[in-house]
């Protein structure tokens, strides 16, 4: 484990002109300095779109109207859903990819640095005038994340503000795919072959080309939003031979892709953490490349699963109810791939490996529900009911949120050469899993029983469950401090770790220092470090 | 170690929390699944959402079940060697992309025919049109002259503002009661014309198994047959955010024999007040507690 | 600043920090702000010019790094690479963008206006909301949206203007092949000719483009406003247009630079980044010509 480690001292000094002070931030060119930016950012997101929902939980602690105006509440949700999927969720990914791609595929740094620090600091912008809405006349934008109009135009001041805020974010997320191809495809140390890299790397560059061939997509709804509401267009209008629904069509051809931009890298972290701790190769690698490029390939032709209400024709309805239902067979190639890479290994329970695993299991259950949503009939009872709100929680907060904690835990100790207190984030993990069941579970109850999503006030018959999942979501936002001073406490310091954080662990990364230095690879690393690295 | 102490305390709390839950969620089954409704479709939509369900339920089983026996089988601390050299294995990987596929199958079918039949509103005998506007429905019976407004009851209304000092427990059919329900007839097939004035909205009663978007500028057609005989209330939500009240537009649907509805109708029709809430609605009020009954129980008879 | 320590050629060149990337954001951020306050009327349209006026400098400032760079030669043969992939994926990206709007008149055509007019499961759409509507394309919808004061509109002749400008557009990328072929064999002469004559297209076409928005604004009835048909018009052929005159702007910059005696028949990643830039610029053009001019 870890701490057999702990002797192996790597006095190595980065004799870089690394910049210092806030230049090194802001003027950062290092893959290293703005993956850490990144996160940051991430984190801070997490608790500002934690803290609305905190917000929501609270006023739906008991029937009637306590804290909020609905207005507000709707705000609350909407900011909430932005928040955390735009904000937290893929500033995380993109700030892991930055850290460890390059150090996965032996390159010096990211392809285009510049770039790279430009695709980070728009997002601080973006997330300026995303927030700074709540403080226009009309208030933030109460319509949903989703912005579905006829609704969402009547957004006071902050309509213009909501739009060039997702202007920004897809702006940055298109030039950081970009970059993330690009450093795949060019960067990749020789003898480091396709077939070769490592499964974070692989969803990684699937991701980022399903993001560069959705965010423009987002651009152009959000730019059709702005042109109906400011220039008189009328896209989303009947009387001007427009359709209110061909916004949703277009959003979700963005849309559900964009769940998947999500959950990729999630399959990737996770396919890296399961060998390590059952000290055993991946099951199946081949595989599981192709099954993230046929989900990526299905993801394009499922949107409008979202939409089973609006009324399409029933050839429509039963098309996109077929190809959804479809995403099933690769999903469970890889969670049967993950299953077997436990059989007969050597398992042990280190926090990255706890939320590992609680990634397959609570994972599978958002997908079953997922499934569930995906018969049409049976969706025309679920759709906008809690039932959703149930199944894209557990496949995100349970999914990509838990994805990205194993990976903070995994790859922590190479970021700071410190292994941090692995009692306290145990801790941390079995705090936040059963209160994430606490909160999301009872949420399918709610919404099978008829409770409808987006609302501030229900029939008293919803107290019960509702006060339940309130009690679990202050549990599992309070559970989330312990991450907060575990990770503060691990970069102060701890017991110095050797090159291989971890017994089991394979991959470049693990060939460098722990930190590593300033420069990942500035010289190629072997082949025999390649092969090794490959070991699957 | 207090920290670990302290911590320790309050995982014993929240287990203890969780364990206790089934006996303080006193409303029993009712409010853990859906309602199998009064109408043939909705029945067949049960039918269907349970099948998906044990399927899922079964597939779990096998997945977790074999996945927990490796947590516990092949542990490091108890002295599990790795196999290293099992990483592929083209049988398996074949079987398990081919057992999906068919169970998808099993799913598929009655989903599909479900969903045809659903969509067949054909051969109906009463067609009314339903508006939904901020915040509000509009019902218009197409062939009778029939038409009126349809809003959150007043009891509810004074007891959802904020600080109202109301205990929304002691509003019968809190947030599920509106002033003038849509009346209709059981044992006939009823056409339902659904648009919006504004925004989106959406019709959803669940024990008719109906959710139809309202959509500015569009019409979206469904159907509903309550069971022959069955008379009663039942009560549904908007269920698309439409602004600020989204959650105070609810939907409450009087069905009543064909003899009283066609009674009704032409009374209504002649200029008589329209649809006050039928009798039930009052017995609720001087029994609150019936209040967290489901809805459909609540008045039939 | 950007040229801290220069590694020799033969490694990847990592510049080391650089002020642009945060000068971008801001300036980003001022455009934003700037159409922000303008749309709410909180300003006049004057609020976008700091926005502009920081772009303008942006880009001189930021490629000026880039071009000095590559001209003391410290990009390899990989970091030239690197920049011919993004400039394809970013290309891609912008064909998304458009394949927005595309898809946006796809279902105009297709769905939503036959819809109003009653196909498909829609009857009652048109029976009882929109009963005198016959859903037959170019529209501006049942609610006879804008228009001329009777609402009636024209739609533009493809076989005038718009045939005109796809001659030129096809043209000028011959044009632009043209030149690179001068450049790879090293005819410095004939390369600046062919440059000229592409940008040159490309701004005549912009100027066509902009006499026929001005007879379709004037005396056409087509506007912005004018329903549905207007409004996909005007956002495709408007996007299309900005993209042009980016492009044109672009190559003229290249052109600039030849003068200048900058890139070799080996190396010259601008030039072919600007140029298929303009190729794609010319294939959304014909997209255009066929489905919103033509058919
Ligand atoms: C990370 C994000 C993520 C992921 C991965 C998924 C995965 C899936 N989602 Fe989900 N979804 C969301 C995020 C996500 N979703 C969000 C955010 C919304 C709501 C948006 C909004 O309205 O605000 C949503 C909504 C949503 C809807 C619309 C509901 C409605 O509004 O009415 C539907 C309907 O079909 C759906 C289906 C699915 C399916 C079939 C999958 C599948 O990919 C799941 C596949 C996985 C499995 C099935 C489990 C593992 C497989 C096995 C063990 C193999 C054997 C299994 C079988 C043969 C059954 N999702
Ligand atoms: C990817 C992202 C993601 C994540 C991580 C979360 C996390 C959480 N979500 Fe989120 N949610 C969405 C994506 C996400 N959600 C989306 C897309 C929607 C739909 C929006 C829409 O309808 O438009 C939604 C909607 C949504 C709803 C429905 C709202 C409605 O319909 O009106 C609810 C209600 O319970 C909810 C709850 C929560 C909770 C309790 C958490 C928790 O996991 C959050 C926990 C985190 C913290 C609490 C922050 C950290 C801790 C502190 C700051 C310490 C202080 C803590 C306390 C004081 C307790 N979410
Ligand atoms: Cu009407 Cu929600
Ligand atoms: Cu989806």
């Amino acid at each position: 484990m870890a701490d057999s480690h702990a002797h192996a001292a790597h006095a190595h000094d980065d004799h870089d002109h690394k910049p210092h002070g806030w230049r090194r931030w802001v003027f950062a060119t290092n893959h290293k300095d703005i993956g850490t930016m990144y996160l940051i950012l991430s984190g801070t997101m997490f608790f500002i779109g934690g803290l609305a929902a905190m917000g929501i939980r609270a006023e739906l602690f008991s029937p009637g109207l306590q804290f909020f105006d609905p207005q507000f509440f709707n705000s609350l949700t909407t900011m909430h859903g932005l928040i955390m999927i735009f904000g937290a969720i893929m500033p995380a990914f993109v700030g892991l990819a930055n850290w460890m791609i390059p150090m996965q595929v032996g390159a010096p740094d990211m392809a285009l640095p510049r770039l790279n620090n430009f695709s980070f600091w728009i997002l601080p912008f973006a997330f300026t005038l995303l927030i700074g809405s709540f403080f226009v006349p009309g208030g933030a934008p109460a319509g949903g994340w989703t912005m579905y109009p006829p609704l969402v135009v009547q957004t006071g001041a902050a309509l213009p503000m909501l739009v060039f805020a997702v202007h920004l974010m897809g702006m940055s997320s298109i030039l950081g795919a970009i970059n993330i191809i690009v450093t795949i495809m060019n960067m990749r140390a020789p003898g480091m072959t396709l077939l070769r890299m490592p499964l974070f790397v692989w969803s990684w560059l699937i991701t980022a080309y399903l993001l560069i061939a959705v965010m423009p997509v987002l651009a152009g709804a959000v730019t059709m939003l702005l042109t109906d509401h400011f220039f008189g267009t009328s896209f989303f209008t009947a009387a001007g031979g427009g359709d209110p629904v061909m916004f949703q069509h277009i959003f979700w051809f963005f849309g559900h892709p964009e769940v998947y931009i999500m959950i990729l890298p999630a399959f990737g972290i996770v396919s890296e953490i399961i060998p390590t701790f059952s000290r055993k190769p991946l099951f199946g690698y081949e595989a599981m490349v192709y099954a993230i490029a046929s989900i990526a390939f299905l993801s394009f032709i499922v949107w409008a699963h979202h939409m089973f209400t609006v009324g399409m024709p029933l050839a429509a309805q039963l098309f996109f109810m077929l190809s959804t239902m479809l995403i099933a067979v690769p999903t469970g190639v890889k969670v049967f791939n993950w299953v077997a890479t436990m059989w007969k290994g050597s398992l042990s329970f280190e926090p990255p490996m706890l939320f590992a695993l609680a990634f397959v299991f609570l994972f599978t259950i958002g997908g079953f529900s997922g499934l569930m949503l995906a018969m049409v009939p049976a969706d025309y009872q679920y759709q906008d009911t809690y039932f959703v709100v149930a199944h894209f929680h557990y496949v995100l907060v349970t999914g990509a949120l838990f994805s990205i904690m194993a990976a903070v835990y995994y790859w922590l100790p190479k970021w700071t050469g410190h292994m941090y207190s692995l009692r306290l984030g145990t801790w941390h993990f079995w705090l936040s899993t059963i209160f994430v069941n606490v909160l999301f579970f009872p949420q399918h109850f709610l919404g099978l029983a008829g409770m409808p999503r987006r609302i501030p006030d229900y029939a008293v018959q919803f107290t019960d469950w509702n006060r339940v999942s309130s009690i679990g979501a202050f549990g599992f936002g309070l559970s989330q401090l312990l991450l907060l001073y575990l990770i503060i406490q691990c970069v102060r310091g701890g017991a110095r770790i050797g090159n291989r954080a971890w017994e089991g662990a394979h991959g470049l990364e693990w060939e460098l220092s722990s930190p590593p230095p300033f420069h990942s690879w500035t010289e190629a690393p072997s082949d025999a470090m390649v092969a090794r690295g490959a070991a699957h | 170690m207090t920290i670990r102490k302290t911590l320790a305390r309050f995982a014993l709390l929240a287990v203890a929390g969780v364990l206790s839950l089934p006996a303080w969620a006193e409303s029993g089954w009712a409010q853990l699944n859906l309602p199998q409704g009064v109408t043939d479709m909705s029945r067949k939509i049960y039918s269907l959402h349970m099948l998906v369900f044990w399927i899922c339920v079964g597939i779990g089983v096998v997945v977790f079940g074999v996945m927990i026996w490796s947590l516990i089988a092949f542990r490091k601390s108890r002295g599990a060697i790795a196999d290293t050299t099992l990483v592929h294995n083209t049988g398996v990987e074949v079987v398990w992309t081919v057992i999906p596929v068919i169970i998808l199958i099993v799913m598929a079918v009655p989903a599909a025919r479900t969903l045809v039949e659903l969509e067949d509103s054909s051969k109906t005998s009463l067609t009314i049109k339903i508006t939904g506007f901020q915040w509000g429905w509009q019902y218009d019976y197409l062939d009778d002259g029939v038409m009126y407004f349809s809003h959150l009851d007043r009891a509810s209304d004074a007891a959802r503002e904020l600080g109202s000092g109301i205990d929304p427990n002691t509003v019968p059919f809190y947030l599920w009661n509106v002033d003038h329900p849509l009346v209709v007839p059981n044992g006939v097939k009823v056409r339902l014309l659904i648009t919006g004035a504004d925004v989106i909205h959406s019709w959803w009663v669940k024990d008719l198994g109906v959710k139809k978007d309202a959509i500015p500028g569009f019409i979206n057609e469904a159907w509903f047959k309550v069971d022959d005989g069955w008379t009663g209330m039942l009560r549904g939500n908007c269920a698309e955010l439409c602004g600020r009240d989204h959650g105070f537009m609810p939907i409450v649907v009087d069905v009543r024999s064909k003899k009283d509805f066609e009674s009704w109708l032409k009374s209504t029709a002649a200029g008589e007040k329209p649809a006050t809430p039928a009798a039930p609605a009052a017995t609720s009020a001087a029994a609150p507690a019936a209040a967290t009954a489901p809805a459909p129980a609540a008045s039939s008879g | 600043m950007t040229d801290a320590h220069a590694p020799d050629s033969g490694q990847y060149y990592v510049p080391h920090h650089s002020p642009w990337p945060i000068f971008g954001s801001v300036t980003l951020f001022t455009v934003m702000l700037g159409a922000i306050v303008y749309l709410n009327d909180w300003l006049g349209l004057w609020a976008l010019i700091p926005g502009a006026l920081l772009l303008a400098t942006l880009f001189f400032l930021w490629f000026s790094t880039v071009i000095d760079e590559n001209q003391r030669g410290i990009y390899n043969l990989q970091v030239d690479r690197s920049f011919r992939m993004g400039m394809m994926w970013f290309i891609f990206s912008e064909v998304m963008f458009f394949a927005a709007f595309f898809g946006a008149l796809f279902y105009a055509r297709v769905l939503s206006v036959p819809w109003l007019g009653g196909a498909g499961t829609k009857m009652f759409t048109n029976y009882v909301l929109w009963p005198h509507f016959d859903g037959t394309w170019p529209s501006n919808g049942p609610g006879h949206v804008g228009g001329r004061a009777d609402a009636s509109f024209n739609v533009m002749n493809p076989f005038g203007i718009p045939a005109l400008n796809t001659l030129i557009l096809l043209t000028s990328g011959f044009t632009v092949t043209m030149a690179h072929h001068a450049l790879r064999s090293a005819r410095r002469t004939p390369l600046a000719v062919w440059l000229a004559l592409t940008f040159l297209l490309g701004f005549t076409f912009v100027g066509f483009q902009a006499y026929e928005y001005g007879e379709a604004y004037r005396e056409m009835g087509l506007r912005l406003t004018t329903g549905i048909y207007g409004s996909t018009f005007f956002m495709l052929t408007g996007f299309h247009g900005l993209h042009v005159s980016i492009g044109a702007i672009m190559l003229t910059v290249i052109w600039l630079r030849v003068l200048r005696g900058h890139f070799t028949p080996q190396r010259h990643f601008a030039f072919e980044a600007v140029s298929w830039y303009w190729h794609f610029v010319d294939v959304v053009w014909l997209g255009l010509f066929v489905f919103v001019y033509w058919l």
